[in-house]
């Protein structure tokens, strides 16, 4: 199989690129060079060599001449190695005799003397022949592709993700949390700028979840491991018990009438702890799927083992309370995944002089969409802690975002989430309105006529930093709660004192908690504020660097509510073009192991990052699974015996570049 | 065999401990069978013929030379010459022929530092007129002679072109004498070729092997192994994973880590860069200050613990002169 020195013709062609090469490259000079490689039966240079006229002149010539290696020294091969791979095997050769030398981003790009760069590209040149004539053909392998996708987070981004892979007549599996679907837009009052009432919007979508039989719902449950790649994820959910049968349960909630506890009096995280609720506990009415969750550190009969359980009498024939019911893992099978875990609402108790949890009128946007929902513990009545009505309301933009002591970066939802927050505050109890901003950023589809408009009903706009909130004592409005608001207003040129009786604090979007697991999870990487990372933010803003995970929603970056759903049709889109491909070309640069030399020594086990090599306890040997193996090379280097091999990375091929690019500098 | 007329057989012995000349021993009565098989025209240690005598002998007469020790002096250059020139198969017999071995070793140090510390600084040295070995040395008598000593060691393929190799400190018996049937029986490998297994220690070491993980490297005196595990997982730096099988795992069978005597794998050029490879991967941290703890404490001497055997033979064949301090 391995062409003998003697018979080997190698075809050199140079680019020019334009004048991106030729510019800076003496090309002429080049190909002068390359025919006095050993083996290179022919060398040319071209000025487009990834034109047709380009490509057509490697494939004459391979017939013509009898060419059985080319090296094309043009650009990266990330750009055009399939292409001349592709050339090549067009013309009856095999594509892996090819090897691309990049003279444009390595030489031309980054070299400003002639002379230097034309001595960079012949070690390049070089290097490449020496390669190339190590080459052996190799064959192309295919792998199939599971036609299934999972989502994780059921927020509106994997809601909308799932629902349209669904659609599309795919398996899929959504994972959230929590033990409702819904994520942060089931808190939500109203939506900007339409003023859309968030549950009219979302909960259809929720039952279309809910009744879609195409898609297999898991709330309660989180991803443990990962393992496979792109088209073969294997993947593992935790699902933690309920306590209630899910199959059996009806939604009929008599259960939390009949529980022991006759009074709701644990904190309702749903609620952000405005709210009380019981042992058994649903987070809000329209909660998908509609069944409640017991809290076993409460419960009587799983805390303390006694109760006159209530709730299973309630339950009567239907039967579904299972008390012994265990955590659990459920593995799957899925070809793409999309990553949809959200965000994290900034916790502003670290900016001290804002009095967050310090004052109890100080309060975050998101008690406050509690506070105005229908659904929350006020009913939709937005009252203070005393119970009283607001009269004078200050609404603080940028808490968390655009500082360098939290986040550096815009939130881009505050502005028009605190205007909206404005609106309905004067709407209901016609208080008076502060909202004090550093810049009003209202870059949508009507949000500048929002921004208007909401000034246009009376708010009071300020715009400066607010410096301090204290206690206004004897002042305010209402004697215990009354708050200043300290603030240099930039228009006016003076420091105000506002007189409040509630604030407000718009706070930032930040990722998740455990942002940096998930991340790990799934191989996929974050930028330094902690978004994931999605593989280029123009040309593939929902691919990441880990092939066959997409991510969608405020995981990603923070975004509004719109952008998340065409962010999430556009995972679906990707997720669905990648598995209805029903197979996946194998990368050609897996590792292999020599059977003959591997003494089972089981160092590499555990290093290979996609879980590609199993030991076969049997024959004392290591084994590649080359539909996982993505050719990373780990366990070549480490192999202490010299047994796992990889293709294309031989020792042999890699010296022999090593030589040809020392040899010719 | 019988009737057929006898091979000629030499043995050398050149920058090594000896070891391997009494290994030749360890074939025990069998070595009545090389006897019966080979005229030995060359062996210093147990024949009595002079170099002169090989001198003498026209080139390529010698069938077989096993060929012990690596080249420290202009003496043992000679003699490698010599013996190639006049042998038609050169073996480079054991760890010191083949990559240098433990005199290799001093290629960290100096020809310098070595006078010095043998001549000078020992405390068991009294040198008061700092005399120190001379290549000629003018006395009433006439000149006297003494090889130079060179200040890197070389590996014997590194002086002359080798035909095979038997690895080994030394090679074991069973080995040696696989080696002898191969050599009667014109059944070799290819020229170049070690002659040996193609796998490493692990595969003949009934020890269990589980993920390898290591938290913590002990020295051999600081913990007593338990006798089913892995070494290298219970922390002891056995270099059984990267080192040539042939020996029987005899030291990780009794609780002694592999040192690595048998050489870097069929295909591998670097054995000291594979072992470190490898065991960069086992250790279990991802904390940078936490895997320079367990390698410090752990591995005092890296060289002397990866490259024992083969830093002669290696890509990094000996310490730059500028960073020996004189």
């Amino acid at each position: 199989m391995i062409t003998s020195d003697e018979t080997l013709r190698i075809g050199v062609y140079v680019c020019h690129c334009g004048s991106n090469i030729a510019g800076t490259v003496d090309v002429e000079a080049l190909t002068k060079f390359a025919e006095g490689l050993p083996h290179v039966a022919l060398a040319r240079h071209y000025k487009y060599m990834c034109s047709d006229p380009g490509q057509e002149l490697v494939k004459r010539d391979i017939v013509e001449f009898g060419l059985n290696r080319i090296v094309v020294a043009a650009c990266s091969p990330n750009l055009h190695e399939a292409t001349f791979r592709r050339a090549a095997e067009d013309a009856g050769l095999n594509r892996f005799l090819v090897q691309i030398a990049n003279i444009r981003e390595q030489v031309a790009w980054v070299t400003e003397d002639r002379q230097e760069a034309l001595e960079k590209a012949e070690s390049h040149l070089g290097a490449a022949v020496r390669r190339v004539a190590r080459h052996v053909p190799l064959q192309r392998q295919f792998v199939r592709i599971v036609p299934r996708a999972m989502v994780v987070g059921g927020g509106i981004a994997g809601i909308q993700a799932a629902l349209t892979l669904a659609e599309a007549g795919r398996e899929v599996i959504l994972v959230e949390r929590e033990p409702s679907i819904g994520g942060h837009m089931a808190m939500f009052d109203k939506t900007f700028p339409t003023l859309d009432c968030a549950a009219c919007i979302l909960t259809p979508k929720m039952t279309a979840v809910k009744l879609h039989p195409n898609i297999k719902l898991l709330t309660y449950s989180t991803v443990e491991s990962v393992e496979g790649s792109v088209g073969n994820f294997r993947i593992k959910v935790k699902r933690k018990p309920r306590y209630i049968d899910e199959s059996l349960c009806v939604g009929c909630m008599q259960c939390i009438d009949g529980c022991a506890f006759t009074r709701a009096k644990f904190p309702n995280a749903f609620d952000q702890g405005l709210g009380l609720r019981k042992p058994v506990w649903i987070p809000f009415p329209q909660a998908v799927p509609p069944v409640p969750v017991v809290d076993p550190e409460v419960c009587l009969q799983i805390a303390r083992g006694k109760c006159k359980q209530g709730c299973v009498e309630a339950c009567g024939e239907r039967n579904a309370f299972r008390f012994d019911q265990q955590e659990r893992i459920e593995e799957y099978e899925v070809g793409a995944v999309v990553v949809a875990t959200g965000f994290h609402a900034f916790d502003p108790s670290v900016i001290s002089y804002y009095g967050y949890g310090k004052y109890p009128n100080v309060y975050t946007s998101l008690e406050v969409e509690r506070l105005l929902n229908a659904g929350g513990p006020t009913s939709g009545k937005l009252v203070l802690r005393d119970g009283s009505t607001p009269k004078r309301v200050g609404i603080i933009h940028c808490v968390g975002s655009r500082d360098a002591n939290y986040h550096a970066y815009c939130s881009r939802v505050c502005c028009m989430y605190a205007l909206k927050l404005a609106h309905l505050v004067r709407e209901k109890t016609e208080a008076e309105v502060y909202n004090c901003y550093i810049d009003i950023r209202a870059a949508g589809k009507g949000f500048e006529e929002f921004y208007n408009r909401v000034q246009n009903e009376g708010v009071q706009f300020v715009r400066g930093k607010v410096a301090d909130i204290t206690p206004a004592a004897g002042q305010g409005t209402s004697a215990e709660g009354g708050l200043v608001m300290k603030v240099d207003d930039t228009l006016l040129g003076s420091i105000r004192e506002i007189n409040v009786d509630m604030v407000i604090l718009a706070v930032a979007l930040e990722p998740q908690a455990d942002a940096n697991q998930v991340r790990r999870t799934f191989g996929i990487s974050c930028s330094a504020e902690g978004f994931f990372l999605e593989k280029h933010p123009k040309l593939a803003p929902v691919n990441t660097a880990n092939d066959g995970v997409l991510v969608a929603g405020a995981c990603q970056g923070a975004k509004d509510i719109p952008d998340t759903v065409a962010q999430a049709d556009a995972a679906a889109a990707k997720a669905l073009a990648l598995i209805d491909a029903g197979q996946i070309e194998l990368e050609p640069n897996t590792a292999w192991i020599e059977e003959d030399i591997c003494s089972g020594c089981k160092t590499c086990i555990n290093l290979c990052p996609y879980q590609a090599i199993r030991a076969d306890e049997e024959r004392k040997i290591a084994v590649v699974d080359p539909a996982l193996c993505k050719g990373c090379g780990t366990c070549v280097a480490a192999c202490p015996s010299g047994a796992a091999r990889q293709h294309l990375f031989g020792d042999e091929q890699i010296s022999e570049e090593l030589e040809g690019l020392m040899n010719y500098v | 065999m019988n009737g057929e007329p006898k091979g000629k057989l030499a043995l050398y012995w050149a920058a090594s401990c000896g070891g391997c000349e009494i290994a030749v021993l360890a074939i025990n009565e069998r070595i009545l069978d090389v006897d019966a098989l080979f005229d030995i025209v060359f062996w210093p240690v147990a024949v009595d013929a002079k170099v002169h005598d090989v001198e003498k002998m026209a080139d390529g007469s010698i069938d077989v030379c096993l060929f012990n020790g690596g080249i420290r002096t202009s003496e043992q250059e000679y003699m490698a010459r010599l013996l190639r020139k006049k042998s038609k198969v050169l073996v480079a017999f054991g760890s010191c022929a083949h990559e240098g071995c433990i005199p290799g070793l001093a290629n960290s140090t100096s020809r310098r530092r070595i006078f010095e510390t043998v001549y000078h600084e020992t405390p068991s040295t009294e040198n008061t007129d700092h005399v120190e070995p001379q290549p000629s040395t003018a006395v009433p008598e006439g000149t006297l002679h003494l090889p130079v000593f060179y200040d890197t060691l070389r590996t014997l393929d590194q002086t002359v072109k080798v035909d095979y190799y038997l690895p080994g400190c030394p090679p074991e018996a069973d080995r040696i004498w696989d080696a002898i049937t191969a050599i009667v029986e014109n059944n070799l490998p290819p020229p170049g070729s070690v002659i040996g297994a193609e796998t490493t220690v692990c595969q003949e070491c009934p020890r269990k092997r589980n993920e390898k993980k290591v938290k913590k490297f002990y020295r051999t005196w600081e913990i007593i192994p338990d006798e089913e595990t892995c070494l290298l997982e219970q922390g002891l730096l056995c270099c059984g994973i990267a080192t040539r099988a042939g020996c029987g795992a005899r030291c990780p069978q009794v609780g002694s880590p592999c040192i690595g005597c048998y050489g870097p794998n069929e295909g591998i050029h670097d054995h000291g860069a594979r072992m470190m490879a490898a065991l960069a991967s086992t250790i279990d941290s991802n904390d940078p200050e936490e895997i320079d703890r367990i390698i410090r404490d752990g591995i005092p001497d890296p060289v002397g613990s990866f490259y024992r055997f083969g830093l002669a033979a290696s890509h990094l064949r000996r310490k730059k002169e500028a960073m020996i301090e004189t």
